[in-house]
């Protein structure tokens, strides 16, 4: 069976495209898929150190293209889960280096080998955005609750479904439930409602991510943060899993305690 | 002064209501490539071409864009100047 090409773009910066990437790379491949995460920033590349392997790469996305390299050679595997892999971007080169047809053929050849292939899109709506939107066949948008950044999911959402690569589906990250509570946060209903999209995904804002980020082992390796936990249940969507819609938070003393009691595992 | 901020602020909605009802305006602007200013200029000319034909009270002439779930629609509300309020 061909794998299935999911891009996360968002049209603003910041927003969590890499750090959602290599987290639904790694909750992929801890559900048995073989995954490989690609890099469409070129010039920009983030993903390898999001992920701890930018001391590993030798090739890039560039390099395949250009044909310095077999396909093969420019995947990083990464030695924690035993089906994912890097396709890194370029570092010195732009985007131009690459073209929509380049990423149409490089992620066909990579369909063969593996379940998911997920593309990590460079900010913005012009060529990176269109290098990598060519070969989805889903398009995830990821938001952060907050006004510039729902504006730019909703001009991007309407440029995937000009391009046929629609319906996308909406991950709202960095979400403060004690904000919202306040009102000072929207709520994630007026989000989806506002850009009439399917949700798939919300994830808490959590200090977890930033240690993750700072030694290059993403949330989702583990169980013990709510972003984590939260990831692993978009995962479960993707491979089309009824995951209710909970609002994830730390549990209190006696939930912990009844858990313990119960059993491990259910908050999953 | 900070004592009446504090009323003053009650009376605000929180924040995150602004934010949606701002995204709410800028997005149905953007969807339909529709600017303030456009809607401006559509008044302008409307005023212009109804009161070659119609006496109308340019001053009250409003027009504004609306973004349902289904259709959006621009609404032009344009108060027509009486006989009677003319006379008075």
């Amino acid at each position: 069976m061909a794998g299935r090409v999911l891009t996360i773009t968002s049209g603003k910066g910041g927003v969590g495209k890499t750090t959602a990437t290599a987290n639904l790379g790694v909750a992929l491949a801890t559900r048995g898929q073989r995954v490989v995460v690609v890099d469409a920033d070129i010039g920009l590349r983030n993903l390898d150190v999001m992920m701890g392997l930018e001391n590993r790469i030798v090739y890039d996305l560039v390099d395949v293209v250009e044909e310095r390299c077999r396909l093969r050679q420019a995947l990083v595997r990464d030695k924690r889960l035993s089906e994912l892999y890097l396709l890194p971007a370029a570092q010195t080169r732009d985007k131009t280096a690459v073209g929509p047809e380049d990423m149409v053929r490089i992620c066909e050849e990579l369909r063969a080998s593996f379940d998911f292939l997920v593309v990590d899109s460079p900010a913005g709506i012009e060529q990176g955005f269109r290098n990598a939107i060519a070969p989805a066949d889903e398009v995830l948008i990821i938001t952060n609750p907050e006004v510039a950044a729902v504006r730019d999911a909703d001009r991007v959402i309407g440029l995937i479904e000009a391009e046929e690569k629609g319906p996308a589906r909406l991950i709202i990250n960095r979400i403060k439930p004690e904000m919202v509570r306040r009102g000072d946060m929207m709520e994630t209903a007026a989000v989806v409602e506002l850009l009439a999209v399917e949700l798939i995904g919300l994830i808490p804002e959590d200090e977890a991510v930033i240690t993750a980020a700072n030694t290059g082992r993403p949330v989702a390796l583990s169980d013990n943060s709510l972003a984590g936990r939260a990831f692993h249940n978009i995962a479960r969507r993707l491979l089309g899993e009824d995951v209710p819609f909970v609002p994830l938070r730390e549990a209190g003393f006696f939930e912990r305690l009844l858990r313990f009691v119960r059993t491990e595992g259910e908050e999953r | 002064m900070r004592f009446l901020d504090r009323f003053r602020r009650r009376r605000q909605p929180p924040s995150g209501e602004i934010a949606r009802e701002r995204l709410r305006l800028v997005l149905a602007h953007d969807r339909a490539n529709i600017s303030p200013g456009l809607l401006d200029t559509l008044k302008d000319e409307i005023i212009a071409v109804i009161s070659r034909h119609v006496p109308i009270d340019p001053e009250g002439v409003r027009v504004t864009f609306t973004e349902g779930p289904r259709e959006s629609r621009l609404v032009a509300d344009i108060p027509i100047q009486t006989g009677r309020r003319r006379r008075g």
